[in-house]
């Protein structure tokens, strides 16, 4: 009885194929779910955190055909033949990803709860900066930023969806630093 | 979040006749707006269909125009080569809006269907005109320091809170769209977005089902040098409380034709005709700027908090004209 009173009548019930992390999942949902609590609740996949739920707080980051985009305010149903990244899919078996390894070097967390939509933030962010996309502190949108030369400025802007209410800022954009020097450098 | 159906659809006129049948049915995009505003209970659709399939995603480039999809993101047009060295003050709207992941969500013309930030729009226990028609404004009397100055009624006094509305209103974009028996039409950018007079609730000029399929934006070689300035209480990721877009043609120091958008003052993306009129062959000095700012906020109407906002707007119009005037283009 409770079982059929929770369960969402046939119509609003969806399929949608969702691949995750390389595996592909098909679900039946609920059309309410967003792709948020689907990894969490659904997939059990949660290292992406419910912060704000309402696109504030960036928590709920993850990688959408190789874009970063909001967790929570995209719906499961939308997600039909996506492939989205977690945190849970960044490192390479046992290998963390240079982002991940840069924030434990850097020490850029405190709680840890924001750290995951960071992480991953970052990760796109760096992607952006090496195709040489503009932000809104670049002096001219016509110019073409340069990964060697970036400021502090641009990178607290370009990291600016995710916030830290520990207040490990300085530390987070240390942690980005790092990977952009390493891969300049290499 | 109410419940609703999700319904898939191939084409753009499917996507249209599936609302035609029901009022309660709403398109769905990127969801930073209609997927926020549903959880919240504003927006409470019965059926949901989606349109980000459609194909409706290319950015074609002519030397007459750039002819932008409905579901091109906002990181795509603002990062897109060919806008950020015609239009700047495109991209640049862009860029000062929201956030990089927010970026990557939202549509272009999910940002032009955007609704208002207002806070008792937002809450459904608040009175709201635009919201439930006829209900009352509680923004009248209420806190009122992020409300509009430009464009207001009694009725209603919510900002439209787009930055790149701003800069389309300025480039006299048309908004293409397909209707639910299949006609098409286009509609002048400058003719989209009502005011809202005493009908607050009806804010485009839309019909219902209508879906936008695609943005024309005409070759303006005077875009060449434009800005985009944006005043807000933080540094990222908040909304204007005051904004402008600036489009300078100069023959030496002389002004042939300017253009202006404001953004953060008015009840929608607001193009200050007047003012380019006055700016028309005049010298382009900061004098002349801010007599031209002092015309464009002449018809403004402030109430108990959002006074500042006047001069705020007009030093913001001076400021974005000198940085469009001295710009190497």
């Amino acid at each position: 009885m409770s079982q059929a009173g929770n369960a969402p009548p046939e119509e609003n019930l969806v399929r949608t194929t969702l691949r995750v992390n390389n595996t592909t999942h098909e679900l039946s949902h609920d059309s309410r779910l967003t792709l948020l609590d689907a990894l969490r609740d659904t997939l059990g996949l949660a290292g992406t955190k419910k912060g704000c739920d309402q696109g504030a707080c960036g928590a709920c980051t993850v990688i959408i055909d190789g874009q970063r985009v909001l967790s929570c305010l995209t719906l499961a149903a939308a997600c039909e033949g996506q492939h989205v990244i977690t945190i849970e899919g960044l490192a390479q078996r046992e290998e963390l990803h240079p982002m991940q390894a840069a924030f434990l070097h850097c020490d850029a967390f405190q709680c840890g709860y924001c750290t995951p939509g960071q992480i991953l933030s970052a990760v796109c962010a760096i992607q952006e900066v090496h195709a040489g996309v503009p932000s809104h502190v670049t002096p001219h949108v016509r110019q073409k930023v340069s990964g060697a030369a970036l400021s502090d400025e641009e990178i607290r802007e370009r990291m600016s969806g995710n916030l830290c209410r520990c207040g490990a800022y300085a530390n987070i954009v240390a942690a980005v630093r790092q990977v952009l020097s390493s891969e300049v450098g290499s | 979040m109410r419940a609703f159906t999700f319904q898939r659809v191939a084409a753009a006129e499917d996507a249209a006749r599936a609302l035609a049948t029901r009022p309660g049915a709403m398109f769905l995009a990127g969801g930073t707006t209609l997927v926020d505003l549903m959880k919240v209970d504003v927006l409470t659709p019965d059926t949901v269909v989606g349109v980000q399939p459609l194909g409706l995603s290319n950015i074609d480039v002519s030397d007459d125009a750039i002819v932008v999809g409905a579901t091109v993101t906002n990181s795509q047009l603002a990062w897109h080569p060919v806008v950020r060295d015609r239009y700047p003050v495109l991209s640049e709207a862009i860029l000062s809006g929201a956030t990089t992941q927010i970026r990557n969500m939202a549509t272009i013309a999910g940002n032009i269907l955007q609704r208002t930030r207002c806070s008792y729009f937002r809450d459904v226990h608040a009175l709201c005109n635009r919201r439930q028609p006829g209900s009352g404004c509680d923004a009248l009397e209420g806190f009122n320091r992020g409300h509009a100055v430009l464009g207001v009624s009694e009725h209603c006094i919510a900002t439209h809170p787009s930055d790149m509305c701003v800069a389309m209103v300025v480039l006299d974009a048309d908004v293409h769209t397909v209707r639910p028996d299949g006609t098409t039409r286009s509609i002048p950018f400058r003719e989209f977005h009502r005011a809202p007079g005493e009908t607050p609730h009806i804010e485009v000029a839309l019909e219902h089902g209508e879906l936008i399929t695609r943005i024309a934006i005409p070759h303006l070689p005077a875009a060449r040098r434009s800005h985009y300035l944006k005043v807000r209480d933080r540094a990222s990721y908040e909304f204007a409380l005051a904004s402008a877009a600036v489009v300078l043609d100069l023959d030496g120091d002389t002004i042939r034709a300017a253009r202006l958008g404001l953004g953060g003052v008015a009840s929608k993306p607001w193009r200050a005709l007047e003012t380019e009129h006055f700016l028309t062959g005049r010298r382009a000095s900061d004098e002349t700027f801010r007599d031209a700012a002092e015309i464009a906020l002449t018809a403004a109407v402030a109430r108990e908090h959002n006074h500042f906002k006047i001069e705020l707007a007009k030093r913001t119009i001076v400021r974005a004209f000198s940085t469009a005037r001295n710009a190497n283009v």
